[in-house]
């Protein structure tokens, strides 16, 4: 398991320089001075070229990527135009509520997908099945801002049981930043008024994140549960006289739960990108919204960190969830090792 | 040997599938008594597994029963409830499935699949550690060396030999009065294969339990079971005493099987004898081994030929012995 790992992690560094190089190049060449942009219409000439110069912007495009990556490497990634501060440091500012957010989001998906496509599956066909379906169909076609505008209007306008904007109720104050994310941070003073408060404010969100996840993913699961409702191995099982729960819970899910839990990596990775729009449009203070913004304003280092490390988790979210598969399914782990 | 332990009676099965009803058991009958050791044999298609799955009622969802009985000791398994049903398999009835790759569950280890076979075979509450001495025994039955190593093993880590051993000694587990065996070992070796043959008669003797033997290899089945059915088109055509059908089949299918089968080679079931298995959405009116039948008459193409009685201990099902 280890070198399956580790061998994963080999291959992300290729992908992750691949990725730099891409974003690298694309942000330099569309149009817009971002030196220009950063100081205003107003600055001199003079001073945008000395921010040129520094930026090293004048530099032929391979010099410029060498001199990036090898700060990069050292932990380096530059400084914002638009904040004035390291983009680390603004990582390590707003990441934590991006976070919070898809790790919510994803605990929702999950569980919801799980529920649906279970008993989808195992009453195929049923009139739950052929609301599944529709509910299918709707959840993979629309996107996730289109969700989001109609759950803002309908709780922000018609029913306002769920608050819509930000990350806390006013009044109720901030507690001490220890992980960033603020329902633990919440706990860890025993503030459960705020966590609760907090979490209310992280199911709109969330739930925008969370819906063509479901869709998708139950409907994989579904498919599984029926495909393999056929198996051999189900109707032996029921044959032993094993009861039909246990047969459901050990002999059928775990199987089926295989392809599923293999599109999770994506769908988490796909998660992350969505809270650019997402976090922008539910006002919530993390990296997705300082991405978005560092982008509309051409701050070019904010623009490729935020890239950079939206790939890097991508990359561990990727290997976390082929661990997770290579546990559930022992034909892998017999063939990673016979390699 | 007297008390009939099943009694399968008329017993139709259809398939629904996207071109239509297949019309596969066409009235099946077949009994098995106490302590009786019972081939099938027929060629491939011909119901011999949908027949078994009938009998575990573990038929997949397309398929249909529109009329029959599966007697076991006098109560209908087709009208028992869930309950009742669920006691015959963890106690008394239980089958080793055709393919053991398939049989066994790709995600589970050997040991989390057997030891479920025992926790759920017996009303007793066993202790972990019960279970997997009973799960160890088990495995030694069936000649598997080293069974704490294979407990901890995935289906996949085994060979062909060692997977159908395992379907065995977890079919063994709750076959406690019929052992259900279809086509043990073969898609193994032939060694093997035979091997396999033998240590199923050999387990089936000492536990005094009756058996139905399904396969393809007439050399073994002549050797290890004591009356032979044969199944043509999801019809029971012939049944006789052992010896007696080898020596002298009496029905056209049953001739011409084995006269396509070189003598003692104990070879498989060829599919030389001319034609094919009908299709089961418009089977033949009358005996469907009628169009492939050299002795066919005008009735044959009309009406389905009986069952019937000829001698003591012998059936048919054919017009030239009316
Ligand atoms: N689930 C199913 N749906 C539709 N048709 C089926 C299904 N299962 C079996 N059949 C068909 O029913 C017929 C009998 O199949 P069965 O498996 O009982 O034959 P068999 O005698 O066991 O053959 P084999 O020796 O190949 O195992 C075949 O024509 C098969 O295609
Ligand atoms: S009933 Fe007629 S067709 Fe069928 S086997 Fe006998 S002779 Fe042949
Ligand atoms: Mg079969």
């Amino acid at each position: 398991m280890v070198s399956y790992v580790a061998k994963r992690l080999f291959y992300s560094i290729f992908v992750l320089i691949g990725l730099s190089i891409l974003i690298f190049t694309l942000t330099r060449i569309i149009p817009g001075d971002p030196a220009r942009l950063a100081l205003g219409p107003l600055a001199p000439e003079w001073a945008v070229e000395r921010l040129r110069e520094k930026l090293h912007l004048n530099d032929p495009l391979p010099v410029q990527y060498i001199i990036w990556l090898k700060n990069a490497i050292q932990g380096d990634l530059g400084e914002s135009l638009v904040s004035k501060r390291p983009v680390v440091k603004d990582f390590l500012t707003y990441f934590p509520a991006t976070l919070e957010l898809v790790i919510f989001s994803t605990i929702i998906a999950t569980i919801l997908a799980i529920l649906i496509g279970a008993v989808a599956g195992r009453y195929a066909n049923s009139w739950f099945d052929n609301l599944a379906r529709i509910f299918t169909y709707i959840g993979i076609s629309v996107p996730g801002f289109v969700w989001a505008i109609l759950l803002l209007f309908l709780f922000g306008y018609i029913w306002k049981v769920l608050p819509t904007m930000g990350q806390l109720s006013p009044g109720l104050p901030r507690p001490p930043v220890r992980t960033g994310m603020m329902s633990i941070d919440a706990l860890l003073v025993g503030r459960w008024d705020v966590f609760i408060d907090h979490l209310k404010h992280m199911i709109l969100p969330a739930l925008c994140l969370s819906i063509g996840r479901i869709a998708q993913e139950s409907r994989i699961l579904r498919a599984g549960i029926i495909e393999n409702l056929k198996k051999d191995y189900i109707a032996a099982a029921i044959s032993y006289g094993i009861p039909e729960r246990r047969i459901m819970l050990s002999y059928l899910l775990k199987p089926s739960m295989i392809p599923m839990v293999a599109v999770m990596g994506m769908d988490i990775a796909g998660s992350m990108g969505g809270s650019y729009i997402i976090e922008t449009i539910f006002n919530w203070p993390g990296f997705g919204r300082y991405s978005l913004w560092a982008m509309l304003n051409k701050d070019l280092n904010a623009t490729i960190a935020s890239v950079m490390l939206m790939g890097m988790f991508f990359a561990i979210f990727n290997i976390i969830v082929d661990v997770i598969v290579a546990y559930l399914d022992p034909r892998i782990r017999v063939m990673e090792r016979a390699t | 040997m007297s008390e009939n332990l099943l009694e399968v009676k008329d017993l139709y099965v259809n398939y629904k599938i996207y071109e239509g009803i297949l019309k596969v058991l066409n009235g099946v009958n077949l009994t098995v008594k106490k302590k009786e050791k019972v081939g099938l044999i027929g060629e491939s298609g011909c119901g011999k597994t949908t027949t078994m799955k009938a009998i575990m009622r573990i038929l997949p969802d397309n398929a249909l029963i529109p009329n029959g009985n599966i007697f076991y000791k006098g109560r209908d398994i087709l009208k028992m409830s869930d309950d009742e049903i669920q006691k015959i398999r963890r106690e008394n009835i239980s089958m080793i499935f055709q393919d053991p790759t398939a049989a066994l569950n790709p995600v589970l280890t050997v040991g989390a699949q057997l030891m479920d076979v025992i926790k759920y075979s017996t009303d007793e509450e066993l202790t972990k550690r019960e279970i997997r001495e009973l799960a160890i025994k088990a495995l030694k039955d069936v000649a598997l060396p080293d069974p704490e190593r294979i407990l901890k093993n995935y289906p996949i880590m085994l060979s062909g030999g060692m997977r159908q051993r395992i379907c065995i000694a977890m079919a063994l587990i709750s076959a406690k009065e019929l052992l259900i065996a279809d086509e043990p070992g073969t898609n193994l070796d032939v060694t093997i294969q035979d091997q396999i043959l033998r240590l199923i008669g050999r387990l089936v003797e000492e536990r005094g339990i009756s058996v139905i033997l399904i396969s393809h290899a007439l050399g073994a089945v002549k050797g290890l079971v004591d009356k032979v059915y044969v199944m043509y088109a999801g019809d029971i055509v012939e049944m006789a005493p052992t010896e007696k059908l080898f020596s002298d089949p009496i029905h056209p299918y049953t001739q011409a099987l084995f006269k396509t089968v070189p003598k003692l080679t104990g070879g498989g079931i060829p599919e030389a004898i001319k034609g094919r298995i009908p299709d089961y959405i418009n089977p033949p009116k009358g005996c469907r081994f009628a169009p492939r039948c050299i002795h066919a008459m005008p009735i044959c193409m009309k009406e389905k030929p009986p069952l019937k009685n000829i001698e003591d201990e012998r059936e048919v099902a054919c017009f030239l012995y009316e």
